[in-house]
């Protein structure tokens, strides 16, 4: 399964990775090398074979209803790049 | 004997009769730190100041009798556990100067057992990597090198060829690690030291960096198997606070590792024989068998046939979750911001500038075998397969306890070679990753030395939640070597 | 009847958000209390930093499945949590947890009335749990957009209904029904206004006998005037853009309620690639069924239920239909009625208490007076202490906080007179005092009968037991 630039394009912008046009044919390049390198699993017989999620606890464990975090809005905003008052400052977005 | 001759367990001895002071250990360290981390470059942040003091403060717990297992213990820690008021960087660009707020569990537990920490180790970025090499911070050097070649400056493995390199040159006494694909395992055979990732759900992930989430497990570096032991006894325990980690009684670990192995059943995987390999890791191989036979131990040849397509099949899962993990680094409420006109721009020049080469090209993987039409041809497949991983090693423990394979298909390499093609970096973690991928303990022990005088290290891997036969076997493995060389950067 | 606009069906389909009702969030411990100051009731896992994970709430789950077989659902006792993966400010993590392939609760169904009687069945196509995301404001600022993480996290039902609504009627009272189960079960206070429900609207239109044509959705409509309002509008923009020969295209649109429009949202290049997988943090949730079996047995009364129990209690459709709109109205009449009689409670409920709490400005859930103590005022009505207009007097004075009805009535002395002596001596009195009237009366003026009625409530003050005083007063008018 061979990739274009265009499609390596597409997977850039779902990313939210800026990459400059000249840069584009050798991460093509890159990617394709490995994606090739893992087509072998196309191999691999895995007729009803029940994909694993992980290891690790088999059923999740539940939590009791009370509020036992949040009221520290001074640490949450304390790393903010961009912080106004107490909010998280954005580049304006229109919807 | 020098303050940092002495291994963890030593020391503990030394620090609770008072024949040294906890002060003296950490200075000893901070001393050395200084001396060769301007070279190795294994700590990205050295914490000295808040050292002394937690040392002075082990000095007065033990002065009253009531010290911890691990008090006045100097120990670093992969840059990836998040240490309240210390600055965690992960290795790269984006996370900027972000000081969590918050203390991961295991950097916690540690405390709470009286432990100081020495500063934050160098990682690969994000601990992508088997060479310690995408760092932000620069490359860290191993304190090895060739014999006929001294100049040439060697990898320490990775991602945590910080920790590695550290516990080797005796800059620090332990480091905590984590390992996704081999991270820990691969990184201390280079360094030739000894590293456990214990079995997935053992300690917990709260506060440690991301990365694959059902691949992830923290573990300790130390000088030798039972140092390792110590330390994962602390770092171990249920967390409620992450939903994968197993609600399992923490044993004695360091009970086991002087066990022996009689009567245990050993395992030789024959796929582990590759194509190609070097005759030296062979003859280690076998050289690693005979000692567990001499030390009463059965050895039996198992077959686990989906071996081949391990490598692969974690080239999916690992991307594909990484990609999901790291999506929440775009300068919005921490770390670097490169500024846009408007949010899209934002994120996407933020996330071009704060991440490596390596990490793009694994975000980018992980994002397109999770896109729409190739979901069920890459990431589904792939899990299907380690399914059949899984199951090979359920069907394995049947005729064994343990299995012993080489850590490494080579010993470490320089730091320009093998750089430019990321499939062949990606062949390091050749015998490491199955053990992720069926969430098995395996630990990585220094068996020997190369042609050129480079440690080479054997694997254990045992099954789950099995660590105590992990080091009975390692052990008796390190009893039978008795590798003794040192690096040639050493404190 | 199918609704139509001109040659024109309309397909509609909802799917809702509701905010579960729990003190804290769905996978972290924050609190989830509306209107807190921003950034205050935020976890660091809530708020997506680095190392953090996800540990589920038990209540969250618990209101999921009572939801769930409120809407007569299938309860799946084996369910999975997705990552929905997008980048957006309001999104920390840069995905949503949610439920894709594997929801809490399957098919269901709810009945819904129109205006005219006529009862409708909508599907429902499941249910599942996710989490809310935060909120952004765009004009607190020239250039920049706030963001509050409050609502980060917060644990939302997602209902899918099956596109079974045919009219901006039966959504409108599919949204209403809804809304009235949710906050019967105590599962979401259905606040619209507040955002904690709020729903996306699929509209498409064809000719009848068609397939399914292109559906537009609308999205975050908070009122169920807005959601009818919404699909009539869009239904006739569709409509106009078949007719001129064009194509409808499938896009996400906006409500526009100053203007109402519809109108579409900025596009966003691969919206819709949201690459789900099973969440690596969170292994499956695995409900035990006896434990569904104990909160089915413990759920309350539903609105379908009460109604059909309410007439059989003698109470008209419309009454019980106003009586059970909301739970609490439909508790205080219960404890208003208990043991008395029902058609009597009901009409001082719905006539003297619901004038009574619209002049107040008052709410049922924060009563002037106490069902207990209207119950004690029909019981002292039902054993003739009271008439009926005293009745309403001593419920003026329940309202000015003068306390129970027994306890005003022995301090004013309003206490109904049915001792037939007293009111022989009272009739005798005023038919002395207006001889010349009685004279008239018994030569046959018969409509004097109400100003002897009259007079006589008056010299008794009132407390004259009506029935009483109309039967003696026949008497002795008669001579």
């Amino acid at each position: 399964m061979s990739v274009d630039i265009a499609t390596i394009k597409r997977v850039a912008t779902l990313s939210r990775i800026h990459v400059e046009p000249a840069a584009l044919p050798g991460l093509a390049r890159e990617i394709n090398a490995i994606l090739g390198w893992i087509e072998q699993l196309s191999e691999v017989d895995t007729t009803g074979v029940e994909p694993m999620a992980g290891g690790g606890a088999t059923a999740l464990r539940w939590r009791d209803d009370v509020v036992s975090d949040g009221g520290q809005a001074e640490a949450i905003l304390a790393n903010a790049p961009d912080r106004e008052g107490e909010y998280f400052g954005v580049p304006k977005v229109v919807e | 004997m020098r303050p940092t001759d002495l291994s963890l367990a030593q020391a503990r001895l030394a620090l609770d009769a008072r024949q040294i002071s906890a002060r003296e250990l950490t200075q000893a360290y901070l001393d050395a730190i200084a001396a060769l981390n301007p070279r190795l470059n294994a700590y990205i942040t050295v914490t000295a100041e808040a050292a002394l003091t937690a040392a002075d403060a082990a000095d007065q717990k033990l002065a009253a009798g009531h010290g911890g297992p691990l008090e006045g213990i100097p120990l670093g820690i992969k840059d990836l556990f998040c240490t309240a008021g210390t600055r965690t960087t992960a290795a790269s660009r984006i996370l900027g100067d972000f000081t969590p707020p918050y203390e991961s569990t295991i950097t916690r537990q540690l405390l709470r057992d009286g432990a100081v920490f020495l500063g934050k180790l160098n990682l690969d970025e994000f601990a992508m990597g088997s060479s310690n090499a995408t760092s932000a911070f620069g490359p860290v050097e191993n304190p090895w090198s060739r014999r006929n070649d001294p100049d040439t400056r060697l990898v320490p493995g990775g991602s945590s060829g910080g920790s590695a390199a550290a516990v080797a040159a005796r800059i620090a006494l332990g480091a905590t690690a984590t390992d996704t694909g081999g991270s820990i395992r691969q990184p201390a055979a280079f360094c030739g030291v000894a590293g456990i990732k214990p079995t997935y759900g053992r300690c917990s992930r709260f506060g440690v960096v991301a990365f694959a989430s059902s691949l992830d497990q923290a573990g300790p570096i130390a000088r030798d198997v039972m140092d390792c032991a110590v330390l994962l006894r602390s770092m171990s325990g249920f967390d409620p606070q992450d939903s994968t980690s197993v609600e399992m009684v923490v044993p004695d670990f360091a009970a086991a590792v002087g066990r022996g192995v009689r009567g245990m059943r050993i395992g030789i995987p024959r796929e582990y024989r590759m194509a190609g390999m070097p005759a030296e890791i062979e003859a280690l191989w076998q050289q690693g068998i005979a000692w567990l036979r001499d030390a009463g131990a059965s050895i039996v040849d198992v077959s686990l046939p989906h071996t081949k397509y391990a490598l692969p099949t974690y080239y999916i899962v690992a991307p594909a979750e990484a990609s999901s993990n790291l999506a929440r680094y775009d300068g919005v409420r921490f770390g670097a911001r490169v500024a846009g006109s408007d949010l899209t721009e934002l994120y996407e020049k933020t996330r071009a500038a704060g991440f490596g080469a390596e990490v793009k090209r694994r975000i980018m993987i992980g994002t397109y075998v999770l896109s729409a039409g190739y979901y069920d041809a890459y990431y589904l497949k792939a899990q299907q397969v380690r399914a059949l991983i899984k199951r090979d090693f359920d069907l394995a423990w049947q005729q064994c306890d343990a299995l012993l394979t080489p850590a490494t298909p080579s010993a470490a390499f320089g730091l320009d070679e093998k750089q430019d093609d990321p499939v062949a970096m990606y062949l390091n973690d050749i015998f490491t990753v199955t053990a992720n991928l069926a969430g098995l303990p395996g630990m990585a022990v220094p068996a020997g030395l190369d042609g050129q005088g480079l440690p080479l290290g054997l694997q254990i891997i045992g099954r789950p939640f099995d660590e105590e036969g992990v080091f009975a076997v390692a052990g008796a493995v390190e009893r039978a070597a008795g590798f003794s060389a040192r690096p040639g950067v050493i404190a | 009847m199918t609704y139509m606009i001109g040659d024109w069906e309309l397909v509609i389909g909802l799917e809702v958000h509701a905010q579960v009702t729990s003190q804290a969030k769905l996978f972290s411990g924050a609190a989830t209390a509306f209107g807190a100051s921003p950034n205050s009731q935020v976890s660091f896992i809530d708020a997506g930093f680095p190392g953090m994970l996800p540990s589920i709430n038990a209540e969250c789950v618990a209101q999921a499945v009572r939801t769930g077989l409120g809407l007569n659902a299938q309860i799946n006792l084996w369910s999975r949590f997705d990552r929905k993966n997008y980048f957006y400010a309001d999104l920390p993590q840069g995905y949503q947890i949610s439920q894709f392939a594997h929801p809490i609760v399957g098919t269901g169904e709810i009945e819904i009335t129109l205006d005219d009687g006529t009862k409708k069945i909508i599907g429902i196509t499941r249910l599942h749990l996710e989490q809310d995301a935060g909120k952004s404001q765009h004009d607190q600022h020239p250039s920049k957009s706030f963001i509050d993480l409050n609502r980060s996290g917060v644990a939302l039902m997602e209902i899918v209904s099956e596109p079974d609504m045919r009219s901006p009627e039966e959504a409108g009272a599919y949204v209403a029904k809804l809304r009235q189960i949710l906050r019967y079960l105590g599962t979401c206070d259905g606040n619209m206004d507040e955002g904690s429900m709020r729903a996306d609207v699929n509209v498409s239109v064809r000719k009848p006998g068609e397939g399914f044509r292109t559906r537009c959705e609308i999205k975050n409509v908070n009122s169920v005037k807005f959601v009818m309002q919404a699909v009539e509008v869009e239904a006739r923009r569709q409509i106009e853009v078949w007719e001129s020969g064009e194509e409808v295209h499938q896009e996400t649109r906006l409500f526009d309620t100053a203007r109402g429009v519809t109108r579409s949202m900025r596009s966003k290049e691969d919206a819709h690639d949201y690459r789900y997988f099973p969440d690596p943090d969170l292994p499956p949730l695995v409900l035990d069924a006896g434990w569904v079996e104990q909160l089915k047995a413990s759920l309350p009364e539903l609105p379908d239920a009460r109604r059909a129990r309410y007439v059989a209690m003698g109470l008209t459709p419309y009454d019980a239909h106003v009586l059970t709109l909301d739970r609490e109205t439909a508790v205080f009449f219960e404890t208003m009625a208990r043991g008395r009689d029902a058609k009597l409670a009901a009409n001082w409920l719905t006539g003297d208490y619901f004038a009574a709490l619209n002049r107040l400005k008052r709410d049922i859930a924060d009563p002037p007076v106490s069902a207990e103590h209207m119950g004690e005022l029909l019981d002292l009505i039902a054993d003739k202490t009271l008439s009926g207009t005293i009745a309403k007097q001593v419920f003026e004075h329940m309202l000015a906080g003068e306390g129970a009805p027994g306890a005003i009535v022995e301090t004013r002395g309003l206490k109904q007179v049915t001792d037939t002596g007293a009111i022989e001596a009272a009739i005798r009195a005023v038919m002395e005092a207006n001889a010349d009237k009685l004279a008239e009366y018994r030569s046959g003026k018969e409509k004097l009968f109400g100003f002897f009625v009259g007079q006589v409530m008056k010299a008794m003050a009132g407390k004259g037991n009506p029935a009483a005083v109309n039967e003696l007063l026949k008497t002795m008018l008669a001579g």
